[in-house]
């Protein structure tokens, strides 16, 4: 609050911070690289130079300009909100400290939008299809009602240790920036197409395609609940289906990405074995 | 009611836990947020939910006495019934948040685990890790989802609430938004719009909230004619790490897990922490508060901080302010299963391990705990009634409040771990009422179209102008916000004064119009994030001005509300005699402090600034008492207090004795 001034680094710190920034005015329209200079100051992150250039709204040679768009919330790295390609890095631009990207590549630090998902501007993007993917895997506990029925089911101990990792997904979007079986997906608006016809599209576009790491995580997170398994059958028919979990390649970047640290890739491993056994049942059930 | 829509603004956890009570009540709902409703600011809640549980039950705890650290702690100054019911529907909500799958820590017997918070001597909270907010909103996003699919939700996200919809008899009867990428106006008719948008800590500039705190969308409302308030109640958290874009929580939970509050006894000692001995360690909540020590409430616990580092020059750092809050004596493990999150902040945000490091912390701006006035209808227990139109409305019929945007709850102070019970409770109780006001209303959706088609006109032109004003001559609006955010955090925080106050409150004012000629450096029509901006920064000001101007009205310290200058002393006597007449007279003085200024502060609107009544409280329940905590000389005045008490109670028996009763009856 009134406490000024932060935690001393060190001397060689540089009085202007130089920054480079993809833009682009809106969707279809094509990218163009932007350099902004702000002054350095001590506890920066990538939210405070932001914040610096969409108050200045001035580029490096003195051009007046629109300050650049992007998407932010807690600032503390639980909404999942700022995610963007900073120096080549998917990440939280709020937990990108400014003297860690300086000691890296002190010439200037590099923002981009994340390449998986369409531009709405700068570096603002559209995750929709995330979300989308918690409802294909039905990423919730089917309780009957919110009337008062008592308590839940008893947990034991290490079961909520296992869960409680899986349920700190902020949907943040890193592990599908980085994941090479995830493609992007841009439906563009027609002209006069009314938004249930385009919500339409979206949806049926979305679902042929991978449903991401994070989805089939959040699904092995609800199988494994002692009333959301009674969907489990039906979460498994989507990761045997189109976009489910054969698409995955096990190239393991998603868990080397996450922000949170979530065993993605164990929830995928368990996800895989439970996708076999649910297909042979399928089989013997005929 | 096949076409009843409920429109629900903000999708934290007050707004998703309406939305899905409303959907099971077969209503469909239009959920309307700034951001995909599942990064709402109810994510950054770290420490926990409160509620009497089998545990504390068999230690002597009730709902009554949840009640009643509730009350005390908010000095008193909640309507009773609604505090009442909350604290009695508190196992129900954590009993459906368990059934909903939230991931709460468990015992090794597979129990919920609770921990021990602020205000109270039991261990009531329960949690998951440090992101008990977090995964409460998940449960309830989930659910809202669940929902969406069967068709009953509607989400717009990326949209910004520019104000309600009346109709020529002052009802609300939907409200105008935008859509913050498309920038599109539209109108959304609705036969009930609950305002469930959060607090307003933005007003100050940086303090422990999201980017989408701004309070304007309660403004909005607060202009078209509802009333706000008990503003000046802001809690200033005690322990943030100071940051240069925010300042970010550090949980209570990590004093609740036993965590302790030090400086070194000597100023400006120099020595690492580790290698000052335990007895040249000043633990100065422990020695003034022995009954709760580290746990004292909130605002005690920040003035505290405050007074050690700015009056008795005792600050861990030369640089900046701030003491230490030091978990390092609790074992790794125990940390990392308990507090991993909230560790993990510090960590990533300060570089340096909590676990082998006492962490350096300072207050910060928190929690509203004024807001959109409310009403209720009590029962015949001095509780709500459920289902009554009338529960978490504000005095324009059809537009509700609820969660940190309502000011019904928490009083002069809020209780660690109560305010995610107050937003699911009161997002839960708000359906039957409002199923029930729909019944006897005509339907929005049946109303003539010039109602909506002059509301979008209006805000139509209001953001035509803005983005007209392009010569590039008038203010900042970003540096205007910091102008605002500097007045506001030096004048109306932890210590107040009527001379700043005042001078604070001419400096905001004038912001009114310095903020009409805000000149864009963005005038497009495609994801114009600095004309949006623009318009939260105006309407920032009537709030900044209600808490200002709550803040010099109130002459006395409440709560959050402290004033040196209208402060009930310590006693100073050491003769027993004197002491005993010392506390008759502090008494007295108490009483009379009470009959004036034990009343909320509400504002309304009048074009350039708002107009301020104190209104009474509703103390059916429970009479007003001395909030004593560690005062010195408090045993001497508990005791007057009670003799009185007893006393009125014995010329008045009936009074008291039957409130005790039917409490006790629910």
């Amino acid at each position: 609050m009134i406490a000024p001034g932060p935690e001393l680094s060190p001397a060689r710190r540089p009085s202007k911070i130089n920054v480079r920034v993809l833009r682009q005015d809106g969707p279809g329209t094509p990218p163009y690289w932007e350099r902004h200079q702000v002054d350095y100051e001590p506890d920066m992150n990538v939210i405070s130079v932001l914040q610096k250039i969409a108050a200045q709204a001035t580029t490096f040679d003195g051009k007046k300009v629109s300050p650049v768009a992007w998407d932010c919330g807690c600032l503390e790295e639980v909404c999942g909100s700022c995610t963007m390609v900073i120096n080549g890095r998917v990440r939280q631009s709020c937990s990108a400290l400014v003297d860690r990207l300086l000691e890296d590549n002190p010439e200037e630090i590099q923002l981009q939008p994340m390449t998986k998902f369409p531009v709405v501007r700068d570096l603002m993007i559209d995750r929709s299809r995330l979300f989308h993917s918690l409802k294909r895997v039905q990423a919730w506990v089917p309780v009957d009602s919110y009337f008062d029925m008592g308590a839940g089911p008893r947990i034991p101990r290490e079961d909520q240790e296992q869960n409680y990792p899986l349920s700190q997904c902020m949907s943040c979007g890193c592990c599908l920036e980085a994941c090479p079986q995830f493609n992007k997906v841009e439906v563009i608006r027609h002209a006069g197409e009314s938004d249930e016809a385009f919500d339409a599209r979206k949806k049926q576009a979305y679902d042929a395609e991978f449903i991401g790491p994070h989805a089939i995580s959040q699904a092995m997170l609800f199988n494994s609940h002692p009333v959301g398994k009674n969907l489990q059958k039906e979460r498994l028919e989507t990761l045997t289906g189109t976009g489910g979990i054969q698409a995955c390649g096990n190239a393991q970047n998603c868990v080397a990405v996450c922000p949170k640290e979530i065993p993605l890739t164990t929830s995928i491993a368990r996800a895989g074995r439970a996708a076999t056994l649910h297909t042979i049942k399928k089989l013997f059930d005929r | 009611m096949a076409n009843n829509r409920v429109l629900v603004v903000g999708g934290g956890l007050a707004g998703l836990s309406a939305t899905m009570k409303l959907a099971e009540l077969g209503i469909a709902v239009d959920l309307l947020s700034l951001t995909p409703v599942k990064r709402s600011h109810s994510v950054c809640a770290q420490g926990g939910i409160n509620s009497v549980n089998d545990q504390t039950r068999q230690q002597g705890d009730t709902e009554w006495n949840h009640f009643d650290d509730t009350i005390y702690g908010g000095d008193f100054l909640q309507n009773q019934p609604p505090v009442k019911e909350m604290a009695y529907w508190a196992p129900k909500v954590i009993d459906l948040m368990d059934r909903l799958g939230v991931t709460f820590n468990r015992t090794p017997e597979g129990y919920i685990d609770r921990r021990r918070f602020g205000g109270t001597l039991y261990k009531r909270t329960a949690f998951a890790g440090a992101t008990t907010g977090q995964q409460l909103l998940y449960a309830l996003d989930e659910q809202v989802r669940r929902w969406e699919v069967e068709g009953l939700v509607k989400k717009y996200e990326f949209w910004d609430f520019l104000g309600p919809i009346l109709d020529d008899n002052g009802r609300c009867v939907g409200a105008v938004a935008q859509d913050m990428v498309s920038m599109e106006i539209r109108s959304f008719a609705a036969d009930a719009v609950v305002v469930a948008t959060g607090g307003c800590g933005l007003v100050y500039g940086r303090s422990t909230m999201s980017v989408f705190c701004t309070g304007s969308a309660a403004s909005r409302c607060f202009q078209a004619g509802a009333k706000y308030g008990n503003g000046e109640f802001i809690q200033v958290h005690p322990t943030a790490i100071p940051g240069a874009d925010k300042l970010r929580l550090m949980s209570e939970s990590a004093r609740g897990e036993g965590g302790r509050v030090w400086v070194p006894r000597k100023p400006n000692d120099t020595r690492a922490p580790k290698q000052i001995p335990a007895s040249e360690r000043y633990f100065f909540l422990e020695e003034r508060f022995p009954k709760y020590g580290n746990l004292v409430p909130r605002d005690i616990a920040t003035r505290e901080i405050f007074n050690i580092c700015v009056n008795e020059g005792l600050s861990v750092d030369p640089t900046r302010m701030c003491v230490y809050l030091d978990l390092t004596h609790i074992p790794r493990h125990e940390l990392d299963r308990k507090l991993g999150g909230i560790l993990e902040i510090y960590e990533k945000f300060q570089g340096v391990d909590p676990r082998e490091e006492p962490m350096k912390i300072f207050p910060a701006v928190h929690y509203s705990m004024g807001g959109l006035w409310v009403d209720y209808e009590a029962n015949g227990e001095g509780g709500l009634l459920p289902g009554s139109p009338r529960n978490q409305s504000t005095n324009i019929p059809g537009l509700y409040a609820i969660g940190e945007c309502d000011y019904q709850y928490h009083g002069a102070n809020r209780l660690g771990a109560n305010s995610l019970l107050s937003c699911i409770f009161s997002g839960l109780f708000v359906g039957p009422g409002i199923v029930n006001w729909m019944k006897s209303n005509k339907a929005a959706a049946d109303l003539p179209k010039s109602i909506f088609e002059r509301a979008v006109g209006e805000h139509t032109a209001r953001h035509k102008k803005l983005l007209s004003n392009a010569s590039g001559a008038g203010e900042n609006p970003y540096l205007l916000h910091q102008e605002l955010g500097d007045i506001m955090t030096r004048t109306a925080t932890v210590v107040r004064y009527n001379n700043q106050l005042t001078e604070a409150y001419e400096k905001v004012s004038a912001m009114i119009e310095r903020s009409q000629r805000c000149s864009l450096a963005d005038t497009g029509n495609w994801t114009n994030q600095n004309v949006i901006f623009t318009k939260s920064l105006q309407d920032m000001i009537p709030i900044a001005q209600c808490i200002l101007k709550g803040a010099l009205m109130r002459d006395e310290s409440r709560g959050a509300h402290f004033k040196p200058d209208f402060c009930m002393p310590s006693l100073q006597a050491t003769d027993p005699t004197e002491r005993r007449l010392e506390a008759e007279k502090w008494c007295d003085a108490f009483e009379e402090n009470t009959n004036k200024f034990l009343k909320s502060s509400v504002c309304s609107w009048k074009g350039q600034e708002p107009d301020l009544v104190f209104e009474d409280i509703d103390t059916r329940l429970m009479k007003p008492r001395p909030r004593l905590y560690g005062l010195v000389g408090g045993e001497v005045i508990e005791e007057v207090w009670k003799q009185r008490s007893r006393s009125k109670e014995e010329s008045a028996p009936s009074k008291p004795a039957a409130a005790k009763q039917l409490a006790g009856s629910v």
